[in-house]
């Protein structure tokens, strides 16, 4: 629960998607993020922006827990990723119980990672059946269903490395959506792209942030951050520098950072 | 102009070789400006013009005539040198000796591959795990059985029932769980399949250890981040990529697995190459046609496991090339196709 809905005593409390609470990660001696405060509510489409190694993509892997912080935690619909609080402290949960938070959080990555030697069709497919949620025959019909919405229902029985790369990253998608997840994390998902190729990936994002679904992306595309986001985080060096909407953050930063940053890539 | 003469041309009219034209369809005409470059219109018709005559390579022509008068004499050799004794060769092949010797390779090299294979991806995944008693246990396995030469783990084995009375699986020191008797056990099929599985397992170990690491990580990743359980990212989608480039390098250990089978006649059992000796020295005159009976019999043993590696490694293709490659079968099919459009393209030029 957050402290913000409790405290303004609404009447429907209901857990914000995503809350990262105080997060700070170190690899060696490099502090990578410190002290990272970031809730995002059901249904809101955040953007994060930054300058190369601020930590976005060490930020998004934090979320699913595929890193640890070593303080701080993140909660996903209020249920704590990773560790449970034990009294005063968190203890790590094990690794079972995690995957299965995981498979609560869509990822996509930068480079596709489809499984090459399955289908298109069982790509999409594999996870509902492995990890229980459906039988085989009712996940090939959802993954059917899934890849005709991302406008690849004739490449079916495709493997990976006969699709383009626009096509791949789309069957991506549609392998994260399989598991009906309450939040979809995209790790620059067209920066691998050719450019004639990251239209259709945006558009499958988009038609995904306009159904309601709950979206955190790392995005170099300010356009498309401009037109889809409901919110612009913008991190720099491990921290968050400011964040709001994108007609505010983009066109009249606050931060000197911000701005600097902006300057660079608008 | 500036491109070096005769480039342009090829280019310009040889037909692509995937797509000849039929009788119907003459080879694509020259563009009029390439057709008046000097130098290429002694030619009586258009199209001949630009024709590409293929290089002459008398060099290969010498080569191969040699090749094949050197293979001529040694097959020549191979028939009527008395020394082979063919017909001796003749009467050995099928006997029921050898034939019992050739069922016993199969035997003991069947269990010890499947088993060694078997052990092998455990020791591998004990290299592999996060705990560093299994890392160790699993790495001095390797570096023993590696180090051992076959024959002494095999005469070690041998001699087992001399050194322990009986084998105990239990805690140490503690009580035993399972206790059985080693010279029951112990038959000579039995020392021989475990000496040759713990050594195949060593090296099919390191085999298995390096097919996991070529997986791409992100695939690791990818099967985190979908939460799939962890035998399922194994078994599903680590396992079977690794096993790509696993199944060559297995195959080269089980052809060296099906040779070593040799070294159990050392532990008195009777092998393919057991048999072909003992009769040896019962018929000492026909100790090179039988050894020629043996020869012949592991050049067939390793030519079916080639033909099966080839069929699993296109199996294990899947998704992997964006074509497969072909079976010899397409392969010729193809190359039949290749001549008769050639002969068309001939004709029709
Ligand atoms: N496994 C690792 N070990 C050590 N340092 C790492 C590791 N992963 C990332 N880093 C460091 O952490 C910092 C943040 O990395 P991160 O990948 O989160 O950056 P990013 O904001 O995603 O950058 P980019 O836009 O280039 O993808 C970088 O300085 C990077 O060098
Ligand atoms: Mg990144």
């Amino acid at each position: 629960m957050t402290t913000e809905t409790t405290e303004t005593g609404t009447t429907e409390i209901r857990p914000a998607a995503v809350q990262v609470h105080d997060v700070h990660k170190w690899y060696g001696a490099h502090q990578v993020l410190d002290g990272v405060e970031l809730t995002v509510w059901p249904g809101e489409v955040t953007v994060i922006l930054g300058p190369s190694g601020s930590g976005k993509s060490t930020l998004l892997r934090v979320i699913n827990h595929l890193e640890k912080p070593e303080v701080g935690y993140v909660s996903v619909n209020g249920e704590p990723i990773g560790v449970r609080r034990h009294g005063e402290r968190l203890k790590e949960l094990s690794e079972r119980v995690i995957l299965g938070q995981r498979s609560r959080i869509g990822f996509v990555f930068q480079n596709f990672n489809l499984f090459p030697h399955l289908t298109a069709l069982d790509n999409v497919a594999a996870a509902p059946v492995a990890t229980g949620k459906l039988a085989k025959p009712k996940a090939q019909e959802l993954a059917r269903e899934l890849l005709g919405r991302v406008g690849l229902a004739d490449k079916v029985g495709a493997y990976p490395r006969q699709l383009s790369g626009g096509q791949q990253q789309r069957v991506a998608i549609a392998r994260a959506l399989a598991l009906r997840p309450g939040v979809i994390l995209f790790d620059e998902p067209t920066s691998a792209l050719d450019p004639e190729l990251v239209g259709d990936v945006l558009a499958v994002i988009k038609d995904l942030a306009t159904s309601g679904t709950t979206l955190i992306i790392v995005t170099h595309e300010i356009g498309f951050a401009r037109e889809v986001a409901d919110r612009i985080v913008f991190i720099d060096g491990g921290r968050i520098v400011e964040q709001g909407p994108p007609t505010e953050l983009l066109d009249h930063p606050k931060h000197e950072r911000t701005r600097d940053f902006l300057s660079k890539v608008l | 102009m500036s491109e070096p003469p005769g480039a342009a041309v090829p280019l310009a009219s040889a037909p692509p070789a995937e797509e000849p034209p039929g009788p119907s369809s003459p080879p694509r005409t020259a563009r009029p400006a390439e057709a008046e470059r000097p130098g290429d219109g002694t030619a009586p018709r258009p199209p001949a013009a630009q024709r590409v005559l293929p290089l002459h390579r008398p060099g290969r022509w010498i080569a191969t005539a040699i090749v094949l008068v050197l293979v001529a004499q040694i097959a020549h050799g191979l028939v009527t040198n008395p020394f082979y004794q063919w017909d001796r060769f003749r009467y050995w092949f099928l006997r029921p000796a050898i034939l019992d010797g050739l069922l016993i390779t199969l035997k003991v090299t069947a269990y010890s591959a499947v088993l060694g294979l078997f052990g092998g991806i455990l020791v591998a995944l004990g290299r592999l795990s996060r705990s560093p008693v299994l890392r160790a246990v699993a790495w001095t396995y390797t570096w023993l059985f590696r180090s051992v030469p076959l024959i002494v783990v095999l005469l070690f084995l041998y001699n087992f029932s001399a050194l322990y009375k009986t084998l105990s699986l239990g805690v140490p020191f503690g009580p035993a769980f399972l206790t059985f008797d080693e010279s029951r056990l112990a038959t000579d099929i039995v020392v021989a399949v475990v000496g040759l599985t713990l050594n195949e397992a060593a090296y099919a170990s390191e085999v298995v250890r390096s097919g996991i690491l070529a997986v791409d990580h992100g695939q690791h990743e990818a099967a985190l981040a979908l939460g799939l359980p962890k035998s399922y990212q194994f078994t599903k989608i680590v396992f079977p990529q690794a096993l790509r480039s696993i199944t060559p390098n297995y195959v080269n250990l089980l052809i060296n697995l099906i040779k070593s089978t040799s070294l159990v006649f050392y532990v008195s059992l009777l092998d393919l190459f057991g048999s072909a000796q003992s009769m040896g020295s019962t018929y000492p005159g026909d100790i090179v046609p039988l050894l020629l009976v043996a020869t012949v019999w592991y050049l067939i043993l390793t030519s079916a496991v080639s033909v099966v590696q080839f069929y699993v490694e296109r199996y294990f293709a899947r998704g992997a090339t964006r074509t497969l490659p072909p079976t010899p079968l397409q392969k010729v099919r193809a190359g039949l196709r290749d001549l008769r459009a050639r002969a068309r393209r001939e004709a029709a030029i």
